[in-house]
């Protein structure tokens, strides 16, 4: 009997790796694997890649400020087309912008400023949300009362008026931003892991643990958080997105990041005028440039939360 | 019944005070109301005279004590650039905000629920593959996005649709011969700000109603329907339907509030005069009274619908009434 | 004349993972059944039984695909029907009754809805007929004061309740053929008497058919007269309940069997040894093979036939073929 059951053991073992060996391949998505690493790469690689600088203006040839302003020199060139255009050139891509800052530059930097503040900011608040749900869903009692009713009043805001109250008294800044992001979105965390902890403290193992006088401090280190990883891990991937779209929500309507910071959502509020004259490039590519950073989070985060969840392949 | 809506209203009681207490809390802790004025570089006598107006110069118990005071007798501040209640203000813009909301409302759900059912129904499909890619677009592409290609679609390049304000029609309260004809005037203008607005939402209420169908099409209940011989159209039409809807439906009375509140972007770029730029407004007026205001005013808004989202789906599913 | 309901030589298989893994969850079913005969599907849980009650009725979810076989009622193939024609089938002349009370009926519409609607699609009853004709209905099911219950919703009453209201729809239709999965699985056991005195009564006076799934051997030898024994989507194992208690052919049956608790005696319970297989990866020859005691050489390589025995019983093993030649 032992080694049948031993075989039968072994059977499923073999099947079941070759099985997540299987779907790890074939499933991950590429397409925005490829947009993060490109847009990584961009802001990583920001000051090697750039072809100006993201804050002074380019440096214009003097046939330019003749085409332009019928002068012989002249400090920039604003408002430049793509290249594609009859007057676009190569040496700026993408075009420049109202005050003759190269487009393609502020795009790279931009995407340094979009990450490090979506992601930093999501960091924090889902190291302090997945702390209180830890802590509401394990102590129960009135840390959970407390905790919950707590986190409940704070959904009852939507993300963005409440972000907006927050930077009315903290002002534009970066850092401001990511302490807002990180106030804001902290109770999505620790809604999520109190439902999960409240599973995982009747689970065998944490009950064994319990009986066998481990600590609760302890407990709470060794199985509790590891074991919420996951989940906290798919919220973190869907939250970076939404906090993408604050940020620029909040530069577009000037309390995010100040300028001349080359944030896209402020690139988009600055060439609202422009637009109405037909030059739609430049709002265009800011906007675009943050809906592919949100939609490849985004598909990355369902990815995530399939492969985290098999219960949830068709949802 | 009655006690399942007495327990529901003091939860919400409980929920709307821990809301304005956050409130007071955060915006003391993070930062400080004046913050704003003191950029301009304003002379050290004036901040002063604006700490002791709003009365930031007293001890905090007796400040929070004195905000909820007011707040009881329905003052939620008074703007600073306007000098009126900014209650009276956010009551003078909400029918702006609501003919929006309501209009980007009915767009996300004409797009949201009948996609997502068909999703649902043709699961791992084509059709399914094609809702996904909908649903994730409308939940990455920001609204402002959204409104400004619109803008130079229909406004710039063709021309065909006003780019900004309302239009002429507006809704004033003292007179009731504005109240009807104002939702029905002026749709050009709506046109571009609602599909804005409607667009992000679409795309969650797609996904809420995809997932909500799947997992009724799934239940043994719907099996049994079928295995009774009801015809297919009549399952998804009579059962499937119904079960499906409530879900969707919390939801998308929830989200026309939401809508109202997070217009602010869209508001600011089609210049649409509702509550949402008046949050613009404090916000480059330097008014934080008028921020403030209007973000309790929405929070007051907001626990209010759900209260009353909870009683009614108390009367929509006995279930819940009981169970709790 | 053609039995009332005959499966031939039935395999549906799932297909997982766009196509690379094949569950055979049912691989090969026989079995036929006349008009007032109840006959019992027994094995332990994953085995196929509820994937053949699906495929009777030709409600197999997507990712299953019935690959080849017969199924026949009154003669008529079933396999050859469209999806429309196939409703009119179900409720109408098979009905079904599932395994959890709690979760087959519609929690948003009235018990009267529910148990009128196969009376209303298949036999067009309507306004007062149709009212009486659920009364009836409720009242051969025994609900208490019917009249009132019936504007009740499905969470007001208790799940024995609940599944006699199963009961009540699933003979709405007038149906030949009642398939019930497992129907007091989840009934508390004081009630599951009660529910299966309830399906003899009403079978015999309305003279219907009856599949019975079950894994309990307790309750087979109470409704059924004739038994099939399914192991990993076979059946292994079909003859009457007489002669399955007294003189079990196939060793799973055996085993089966030696595994009921027994009053009185202080012997160790018989446990089965090993699990049930992978329907993915089934073992050579027999799939019974890896945990038959009296497992031979011929079992690992060859996969045994159907025998057919002396007394109308049959049976997939190679052992009572074994026994006869050597003793002969």
């Amino acid at each position: 009997m032992a080694t049948i059951l031993g075989r039968a053991t072994e059977i499923g073992g073999v099947s079941r790796a070759a099985r997540r060996s299987y779907s790890w391949v074939r499933e991950i998505p590429l397409v925005p694997l490829l947009l993060v690493t490109v847009l990584v790469l961009a802001a990583v690689l920001a000051p090697v890649l750039a072809p100006h600088s993201h804050l002074d203006p380019v440096k214009p040839t003097p046939g330019q400020c003749q085409a332009k302003y019928g002068m012989a020199d002249c400090p920039y060139v604003d408002n430049m087309p793509p290249f594609w255009f009859s007057q676009g050139t190569f040496a700026t891509p993408l075009g420049t912008d109202y005050l003759g800052r190269d487009l393609l530059s502020r795009l790279m930097y931009g995407a340094r400023i979009s990450l490090v503040v979506a992601l930093t900011g999501t960091l924090f608040a889902g190291a302090i949300g997945t702390l209180l749900g830890v802590l509401a869903g394990y102590m129960g009692k009135w840390w959970d009362q407390i905790i919950m009713r707590v986190t409940d009043a704070w959904l009852t805001l939507p993300s963005l008026v409440f972000a907006i109250l927050l930077s009315s008294v903290r002002g534009p800044g970066v850092w401001n931003i990511v302490l807002i992001l990180a106030l804001v979105f902290w109770s999505r965390y620790s809604r999520a892991v109190r439902g999960e902890v409240l599973a995982l403290r009747e689970r065998e193992f944490v009950r064994l643990a319990e009986i066998n006088g481990v600590g609760k401090l302890k407990i709470i280190r060794r199985h509790l958080i590891p074991n919420v990883m996951n989940t906290v891990m798919v919220l973190f991937s869907l939250q970076v997105g939404v906090a993408v779209i604050i940020e620029a929500s909040l530069s577009f309507l000037g309390v995010g990041v100040p300028p001349p910071e080359p944030s896209w959502g402020l690139m988009m509020a600055q060439e609202r005028e422009s637009l109405m004259q037909g030059k739609w490039w430049l709002a265009v590519f800011p906007g675009i440039c943050i809906t592919m950073l949100v939609l490849s989070a985004n598909m990355l985060g369902d990815w995530l939360r399939v492969r985290l969840d098999p219960q949830l392949r068709n949802r | 019944m009655r006690k399942y809506v007495l327990l529901r209203g003091f939860y919400s009681l409980v929920t709307l005070w821990l809301l304005v207490t956050i409130i007071f809390a955060m915006v003391r802790l993070t930062g400080d109301p004046v913050a704003m004025k003191g950029e301009i570089g304003a002379d050290a006598t004036y901040l002063e005279r604006i700490k002791h107006d709003w009365g930031l110069d007293q001890p905090v118990y007796w400040q929070y004590t004195g905000f909820i005071g007011n707040l009881l007798k329905g003052d939620f501040g008074h703007s600073f650039e306007k000098s009126l209640p900014v209650r009276d203000i956010y009551f003078e813009r909400l029918p702006n905000s609501l003919k929006l909301g309501f209009a980007a409302f009915v767009i996300s759900l004409a797009l949201g629920v009948p996609f997502g059912m068909l999703s649902a129904l043709k699961v791992n499909t084509w059709w399914d593959n094609a809702g996904k890619m909908i649903a994730l677009l409308g939940l990455s592409m920001p609204g402002f996005f959204v409104g400004l290609v619109l803008i130079i679609i229909f406004g710039v390049q063709l021309g065909w649709l006003p780019v900004l304000g309302k239009g002429s029609s507006a809704f004033v309260w003292s007179n009731p011969a504005t109240w009807a004809p104002f939702w029905f005037r002026d749709w050009p203008h709506l046109a571009m700000p609602a599909f804005a607005l409607g667009w992000y939402f679409s795309g969650a209420m797609l996904r809420i109603t995809r997932s909500g169908m799947l997992d009724v099409l799934g239940s043994d209940y719907i099996k049994l329907v079928r295995l009774k011989g009801v015809p297919e159209r009549m399952v998804v039409a009579k059962h499937a339907l119904k079960n499906s809807l409530i879900p969707v439906l919390t939801f998308a009375g929830l989200n026309l509030l939401i809508m109202v509140n997070v217009a602010v972007v869209i508001e600011v770029i089609f210049n649409w005069p509702g509550v949402g730029q008046l949050l613009y407004d404090g916000l480059s007026n330097r008014d934080f009274p008028m921020v403030q205001g209007v973000v309790l005013m929405s929070g007051l808004m907001i626990v209010m619908l759900n209260f009353v989202i909870d009683v009614l789906y108390g009367y929509v599913d006995p279930r819940i009434r009981l169970s709790r | 004349m053609p039995p009332l309901l005959r499966v031939d030589d039935l395999r549906a298989y799932y297909f997982g993972f766009r196509g690379t893994r094949v569950v055979k969850a049912i691989d090969g079913v026989s079995f036929s059944l006349e008009a007032g005969e109840t006959f019992g599907l027994v094995g332990e849980s994953g085995c196929g039984k509820t994937s053949t009650c699906h495929a009777i009725v030709r409600l197999l979810p997507p990712s299953a695909r019935i690959v080849s076989g017969r199924i026949e009622l009154e003669g008529e193939d079933l396999l050859g029907k469209s999806q429309t024609e196939m409703r009119q089938i179900r409720g109408r002349r098979i009905a079904t009754i599932l395994q959890d009370p709690m979760a087959s009926l519609d929690p948003l519409f009235s018990i009267y809805d529910q148990v009128a609607e196969p009376a209303y699609y298949h036999r067009a009853f309507r306004g007062r007929r149709l009212r009486q004709r659920v009364k009836e209905l409720l009242s051969a099911v025994r609900i208490p004061s019917p009249e009132r219950r019936m504007k009740d919703l499905p969470h007001q009453m208790s799940g024995g309740m609940r599944q006699r209201i199963v009961g009540a729809i699933a003979l709405a239709g007038g149906p030949q053929v009642i398939i019930a999965d497992e129907p007091t699985t989840n009934l508390d056991v004081t009630i599951q008497l009660q529910y299966l005195n309830l399906l003899k009564d009403l079978q015999r006076a309305s003279g219907v058919a009856l599949i019975f799934v079950t894994h309990n051997l307790g309750i087979v030898a109470k409704m059924c007269d004739k038994v099939g024994v399914m192991y990993a989507g076979k059946i292994v194992e079909m003859q009457s309940v007489r002669g399955l208690f007294y003189n079990p052919r196939h060793p799973y049956t055996r085993a089966l069997l030696d595994s009921i608790p027994k009053l009185g005696t202080k012997d160790p319970l018989y446990v089965i040894p090993g699990q049930p297989p992978d329907l993915s990866r089934l073992p050579a020859g027999c799939s019974f093979q890896p945990r038959c005691q009296s497992a031979m050489e011929r079992c690992r390589v060859e996969e045994p036939s159907e025998q057919h025995l002396d007394d109308a019983a049959t049976t997939r093993c190679w052992l009572p073929l074994h026994e006869a030649t050597t003793r002969g």
